[in-house]
């Protein structure tokens, strides 16, 4: 569900701006990082609440300075020069936070609420696990709700279709790009302060996700939310599978699981905007 | 075109600096004849990426793991084997070049974005065995002391050796390049659907290329273990094919020599400035973003640029 966050909001910024953003995986790691340090500046359950509040605010922030300094100028140029262009990004992102945080492990623990294990349907689930499965809808309903229903979300959607005719209409869509942007990376955030808790935060987080978080998106659809959700869903369930059943080999499966959707849909699962 | 009468000119220069880089471990700390070798390795590697990307315009966008498989067949069948090295030399790259041929026969089919995607995936899975094999790779320890016969084990030996191999795959690739397949490769990428209208077979071709760099490739990482005597899974990480996406494009896709100036660029500033400071990748990121704003076409193709308007 965490993936899901994470790749909600990649698919976002790929559905509007058309942007393959690897950098995303830097601001998720941003992300896990700032709440650890806000659960270290202040202690308590209140810390973590904070923490899931304020991290992706910090990432937001980041993203907002990068897009209007220099990503907005580059919108009309091929794809693979964005693409090279996050990627530049990430690198120094990830120095950044070298610089800033260290390169040791960092761990923060969750909050005592969710110690102990719900019993559900037969099996007994980690509250803090069973807390995610409801942050994961909850976060794609909100962003359905925001896409369709709102006019900033309808600008946004109109904006990814034909950005001449939005600006003709007295639309400033540079900063609705940046708006849009700017969203999809406070969803980056927000996934990585929801993993902080379950994992150790490193410097390698980030290219271990980005990677995993492009496959999903482009076996769900490119762009498309819903699409982002199936992904997350084949590749969650195909590594438990792995797990179960073979565990040495457990991250194999679910790239095989990608290669066989690619190869028998080359376009995903759902519809792709692209 | 008017290259075949300039070829005494072009030739000169080459001929001089391949004169320098021989004597090079006469005149330089032994240090420096190492950091020289690794650039031949990257640069043999970028080369043969800017087979497929610069010339043939397909987003091959984890090239790296043909290097790994190409440095892990070596390694695997010089340690478990026994057969004599150079069969082993010879088999590895036709072995990354088989897996090339099975990666690229699947993804061919599909274009752009989903052609990239393919093949991270399918990249990534190799990545994935490798690392989890422990049985036969010893995961992420990689493998370490590989057997390499003393002659070419020492700095000076392995210099001379990758060298010599480096210069005669350049000649290789320079004569595909030139040849009719290189010359239908770039129009190809250029413009796919006229090409095919014309009667070539747009995805055999593409396909054949694929093949060809990868086998370079594959080339390169048996070099990387003559120059390291060892292979760990990053080689088949995708953050190494981007890392070589990024030489090509830094000294400019499409011009033949331009990866090679992109390929020392990158290990000098890794080598020189990771001396200074742990953060190299920070400056490499800012040079990169200034690259994207202000040479869109690489040093090299900049360089072109102003030699032919000085020419006018």
């Amino acid at each position: 569900m965490i993936l899901f966050v994470v790749c909600s909001g990649l698919s976002f910024v790929l559905g509007v701006l058309r942007v393959p953003n690897i950098a995303h995986g830097s601001l998720y790691m941003i992300g896990a990082f700032s709440a650890y340090s806000i659960t270290k500046l202040v202690t308590g359950p209140a810390g973590f609440w904070l923490a899931l509040i304020l991290a992706p605010l910090v990432v937001a922030l980041v993203s907002l300075v990068a897009e209007r300094a220099l990503f907005c100028h580059l919108y009309q140029r091929e794809h693979l020069m964005l693409l090279l262009f996050t990627f530049a990004l990430s690198l120094i992102l990830g120095d950044l936070v070298k610089i800033v945080w260290g390169a040791e492990y960092k761990s923060i623990m969750a909050p005592e609420v969710f110690n102990g294990s719900v019993s559900l349907l037969g099996a007994s689930i980690p509250r803090y696990n069973f807390f995610l499965l409801l942050v994961g809808p909850l976060v794609a309903v909100a962003l359905w709700l925001f896409t369709n229903k709102t006019k900033m979300g309808k600008i946004a959607r109109a904006a990814a279709v034909d950005r001449e005719m939005v600006g003709a209409v007295g639309i400033n869509v540079s900063w609705v790009f940046a708006f849009a942007f700017v969203l999809g990376c406070f969803l980056a955030g927000l996934g990585g302060a929801l993993v902080a808790p379950t994992v150790s935060i490193t410097l390698g987080m980030d290219h271990n996700l980005i990677i995993e978080a492009f496959l999903i998106v482009t076996i769900g659809g490119l762009g498309n939310m819903w699409g982002a959700m199936v992904g997350s869903l084949i590749f969650g369930l195909t590594q438990a599978f792995g797990v179960l059943f073979w565990p040495q080999f457990a991250i194999v499966f679910p790239y095989m699981a990608v290669v066989i959707v690619l190869i028998w849909r080359p376009t995903g699962m759902l519809k792709s905007v692209w | 075109m008017q290259r075949s009468s300039l070829n005494l000119n072009v030739l000169w220069p080459w001929a001089l600096i391949l004169v320098l880089l021989i004597l090079f471990p006469f005149l330089l700390p032994r240090f420096y004849t190492y950091i020289l070798a690794v650039i031949f390795v990257t640069a043999l590697l970028a080369m043969s990426l800017n087979i497929v990307v610069g010339h043939g315009g397909l987003f091959q966008f984890h090239h790296g793991v043909f290097y790994g498989v190409g440095a892990y067949a070596f390694a695997l069948l010089l340690m478990k084997t026994g057969l004599p090295m150079w069969l082993c030399f010879i088999v590895s790259p036709f072995i990354a070049a088989a897996v090339g041929f099975v990666i690229g026969w699947f993804c061919v089919r599909l274009t752009s974005l989903y052609f990239a995607m393919l093949q991270i995936s399918l990249g990534s899975l190799i990545w994935a065995i490798a690392f989890r094999w422990y049985d036969l790779t010893h995961g992420d320890d990689g493998l370490h002391g590989v057997p390499i016969p003393d002659w070419i084990s020492s700095t000076t030996g392995s210099y001379y050796f990758i060298l010599l191999f480096v210069v005669l795959c350049l000649i290789g690739m320079y004569i595909i390049h030139r040849s009719p397949f290189g010359t239908t490769m770039q129009a190809i990428r250029d413009n796919p659907a006229r090409c095919s209208a014309v009667g070539i077979n747009v995805k055999r071709h593409q396909l054949t290329a694929i093949v060809i760099a990868t086998f370079f490739a594959g080339v390169a990482g048996v070099l990387f273990v003559v120059l390291e005597h060892s292979v760990f899974p990053d080689l088949l990480f995708w953050v190494l094919s981007l890392e070589i996406f990024i030489m090509c494009l830094l000294g400019g896709w499409f011009t033949f020599a331009g990866p090679i100036l992109g390929a020392a660029i990158t290990v000098a500033l890794r080598t020189f400035v990771g001396i200074y400071t742990e953060y190299w990748t920070l400056i490499l990121g800012v040079l990169l973003i200034l690259l994207i704003f202000f040479l869109p076409e690489g040093v090299m193709g900049f360089i072109g640029d102003k030699l032919v308007s000085r020419k006018r």
